[in-house]
């Protein structure tokens, strides 16, 4: 009975002694969840949890290089102090996402998540991070039910959830219009690789282009891991349709559209794929069987990207693997900054970042100006505004002399086909 | 006890069973006609309807052939180590990825160079010993390092062993090279098609299946004609009176992995000139899967059967979906694609388990 007592007050003590020097300077911390504090001496601890095992770690390594183009770009560091990076495999699966959330938010140093790339993995991270108090926000993962806070229709978000990329829905709105009305299609064709991204997308698509009078002629899908694509190109073509639309990955992609050129058929159907080939590792594979492909996603062309693929380049020394090492980029910029708009610095230079503080700060984002567009969070977090999805057409200067992004030839946003050999005069999206 | 076996087996319901045929076999057989009459079924009316032109019908089938050949290619590593070892070398596809992946880069120095367009023959020459030096390098030291230490262990030893060794190799490779796609460079004369009438076939496609029927038929000659090769089998029939007649066992396993190694690399390049894209450090996986699947199909252990499998293989995953799940009704039929060609393994273990060339042998083998 003695030595529980006597324990009962070592741990009392120790516990004031670890509290007491906040206290004793007069910082308090009045957050609601609660505050990192960090030391004069202690790093800022970021985490990412990306995919970086199996056949789609390309994924998790294109998101990585553009959080660390993001942190090498403010010299490694935040509030004065080195910035330490960390991360967890959340795989492409709920367990991974489970797994790797639970792994961070173990640890109190942690000040927001970066992640996961794939909706399975989010929809599973996002209670356990959210319950913990701490901030996730994905560059990547689509699925339009993360953002929605409507359990009756399968939404998913809780309170510290963000991303920053366009959802299925919105894209697939944009791609079916653009198919349907500016390019005048009459038919469709969509192909699948039967994750959940790429069946949305194709599927929201094929509503809008439905919806506008078009019609889907085939819908069909391959396996990841699938090399030949010519018995599938076989079958589409017995109804050439006018669209063929894939939001599919690398290499499944690549193959695609390098075998479409040899299948007869098929020679007036155009190519149509999504940001997941919006990356010159695409162009680099395929080779002039990507001349005229479609792609959409973000606006990337302007200064600011090309600076970054310069940086990716030097850094690494090879292309991009995926289409969205911008996103998480900005993903980067939009957190740092907000973490830097939130620490309260003591006299004794201890800094103190309040969770919710950190929440709000991320909610209140309006007009950040990043490569993908203007981000303005919603309240469910999402922060994609749509205005900076663009239309682009593979032409000869990617193809032919390594340039990179191709051209913008229609922009939703502004309804004004930019420079458009394609499109239908005086056709518009509603 | 012995009695209501007996009874069982020869009763079905209660009703007596044709003398000498158990219940088993009846089923067997229902099976046999249920997907005999569903091909039957699918594949006529996908005939009756013309969805599809005689040209398209001949062009899946050369896509197949040209597919089915590398798949056999890599199936000879395969059956070539389980005839010595009876051991399944689950990480012989990444044997394939790692010829492929390394060499992909000295393709593309010789596409900048020029030198892959001036001298398109022998450059293809030296990327395919390049590639079968490095897979060969790789199986090798496979053996030395993960296998033999566990040559007399129990059978599923080694079987696990080739797994982890397998997820070893894969991200080796990917800790090398990263996780990003590469790929193979056109080369200029594989780009056309040969014609004959209103036949069209790509070259590359010719190309595919011409090497490596020659690169089998080497590796038949080398079995059956050579000494190294009779030393091969006398190891294959019983390694220990192969010991007393004095062949040395751990250099004819050697020799095997390295000649498996070195046809996997060979394989991955001619998958590269046949199919560029998708180079990259998991490549080896579906690879390596279909080559088993059609080295069990031709019988496994067996050379002639390898080939045989991995070709029937490759042409069953280019026409099956089209002719047969089209027909049937089932949408998005070249997505079974692998339903397919694994219904076509059941169908032949049904009709024959020992595989389409697989000996009796094969049953003491196993």
């Amino acid at each position: 009975m003695r030595r529980l007592s006597l324990s009962i007050f070592l741990l009392l003590l120790s516990l004031f002694i670890a509290i007491g020097p906040g206290l004793a300077e007069g910082q308090v911390c009045e957050d609601e969840i609660a505050c990192v504090s960090i030391g004069p001496d202690e790093p800022v601890t970021i985490a990412w949890m990306l995919v970086t095992t199996g056949a789609n770690s390309f994924f998790g390594e294109d998101s990585l290089g553009g959080i660390e183009i993001a942190l090498e770009q403010r010299g490694g560091t935040l509030l004065g102090r080195e910035i330490e990076l960390i991360g967890e495999d959340s795989q492409c699966t709920p367990e991974g996402g489970q797994l790797a959330a639970q792994r961070l938010v173990a640890n109190d140093s942690v000040l927001a998540i970066i992640g996961p790339n794939c909706s399975s993995a989010a929809e599973a991270a996002i209670p356990v991070t959210s319950r913990a108090g701490y901030v996730l926000v994905t560059p990547t993962a689509v699925s339009s039910t993360l953002t929605s806070a409507d359990r009756a229709t399968g939404g998913t978000w809780m309170p510290g959830f963000f991303r920053t990329i366009h959802t299925n829905a919105l894209q697939g709105r944009v791609a079916g219009c653009f198919a349907r009305e500016i390019l005048d299609a009459q038919t469709l064709a969509t192909i699948h690789d039967g994750s959940t991204f790429a069946h949305d997308l194709q599927d929201a698509m094929a509503g809008a282009f439905v919806e506008l009078g078009g019609e889907v002629v085939y819908q069909g899908a391959v396996n990841v891991g699938d090399t030949d694509m010519t018995a599938l190109l076989t079958e589409i073509a017995s109804f050439s349709p006018d669209i063929l639309f894939f939001p599919i990955f690398q290499p499944e992609g690549d193959f695609l559209v390098a075998q479409a050129q040899y299948v007869a058929g098929l020679d007036n159907t155009i190519l149509m794929g999504s940001d997941n080939l919006l990356t010159p590792g695409f162009v680099e594979a395929t080779g002039e069987a990507a001349l005229d492909v479609i792609l959409f996603g973000p606006n990337l062309a302007g200064e600011a990207y090309s600076n970054l693929l310069e940086k990716w380049r030097q850094r690494y020394g090879t292309e991009p693997p995926g289409g969205f090492h911008a996103h998480a980029y900005d993903t980067t910029n939009l957190l740092l900054d907000a973490i830097e708009s939130v620490a309260q610095v003591g006299e004794d230079g201890v800094v103190l970042i309040g969770r919710q503080a950190l929440r709000d700060a991320m909610s209140a984002t309006r007009d950040f100006k990043g490569i993908t567009g203007s981000l303005t969070c919603s309240a469910t977090g999402d922060c994609a505004t749509g205005e900076a999805i663009g239309i682009f057409r593979i032409g000869e200067p990617e193809v032919f002399d390594e340039h990179w992004p191709p051209a913008v030839i229609w922009n939703p946003s502004t309804g004004q086909p930019e420079s458009n050999p394609l499109s239908v005069p005086g056709a518009q999206c509603p | 006890m012995t009695k209501t076996r007996t009874v069982s087996r020869n009763r079905i319901l209660g009703v007596p069973l044709p003398a000498g045929r158990s219940g088993v076999d009846l089923v067997i057989s229902a099976l046999r006609i249920i997907i005999v009459a569903l091909i039957i079924i699918g594949a006529g009316n996908t005939l009756l309807e013309g969805r599809f032109t005689f040209e398209q019908w001949l062009a899946l089938l050369f896509a197949g052939l040209a597919q089915g050949s590398i798949y056999a290619l890599i199936a000879l590593g395969y059956t070539l180590v389980y005839g010595i070892l009876r051991m399944i070398n689950f990480a012989h596809g990444d044997v394939f990825m790692a010829g492929a992946f390394t060499t992909v880069f000295l393709a593309n120095s010789f596409r900048h160079s020029g030198f892959l367009d001036s001298q398109p023959l022998l450059a293809i020459l030296i990327l395919m010993g390049f590639a079968a030096l490095v897979s060969m390098t790789v199986a090798v030291l496979l053996e030395r390092i993960a296998y033999r230490p566990l040559r007399n262990a129990p059978r599923l030893v080694p079987l696990i062993t080739a797994i982890g060794a397998s997820f070893f190799i894969q991200y080796t490779f990917r800790g090398l090279f990263g996780s990003g796609f590469k790929a193979y460079p056109t080369v200029a004369f594989l780009r056309g098609t040969f014609s004959v009438g209103s036949i069209n076939v790509p070259i590359a496609q010719l190309f595919v299946f011409l090497s490596a029927i020659v690169l089998m038929l080497c590796l038949y000659w080398l079995v059956e004609r050579t000494r190294i090769g009779k030393a091969m089998r006398s190891v294959s029939e019983d390694k220990e009176v192969a010991t007393l007649m004095g062949v040395n066992i751990d250099l004819i396993i050697v020799f095997t992995f390295a000649i498996g190694g070195a046809l996997a690399g060979a394989a991955g390049v001619i998958n590269g000139l046949f199919r560029p894209q998708g180079v990259n450090f998991f490549m080896g996986f579906f690879p390596g899967i279909k080559a088993f699947t059609a080295a069990v199909l031709g019988g496994i252990g067996n050379i002639p059967g390898a080939m045989l499998g991995g070709m029937f293989l490759g042409v069953i995953e280019a026409i099956g979906p089209n002719l047969v799940l089209n027909g049937l009704g089932i949408p998005s039929a070249n997505q079974l694609k692998d339903v397919i060609a694994f219904t076509m393994l059941v169908l032949v273990l049904i009709f024959r388990p020992q595989g389409i060339l697989g000996e009796r042998l094969s049953a003491e083998k196993a």
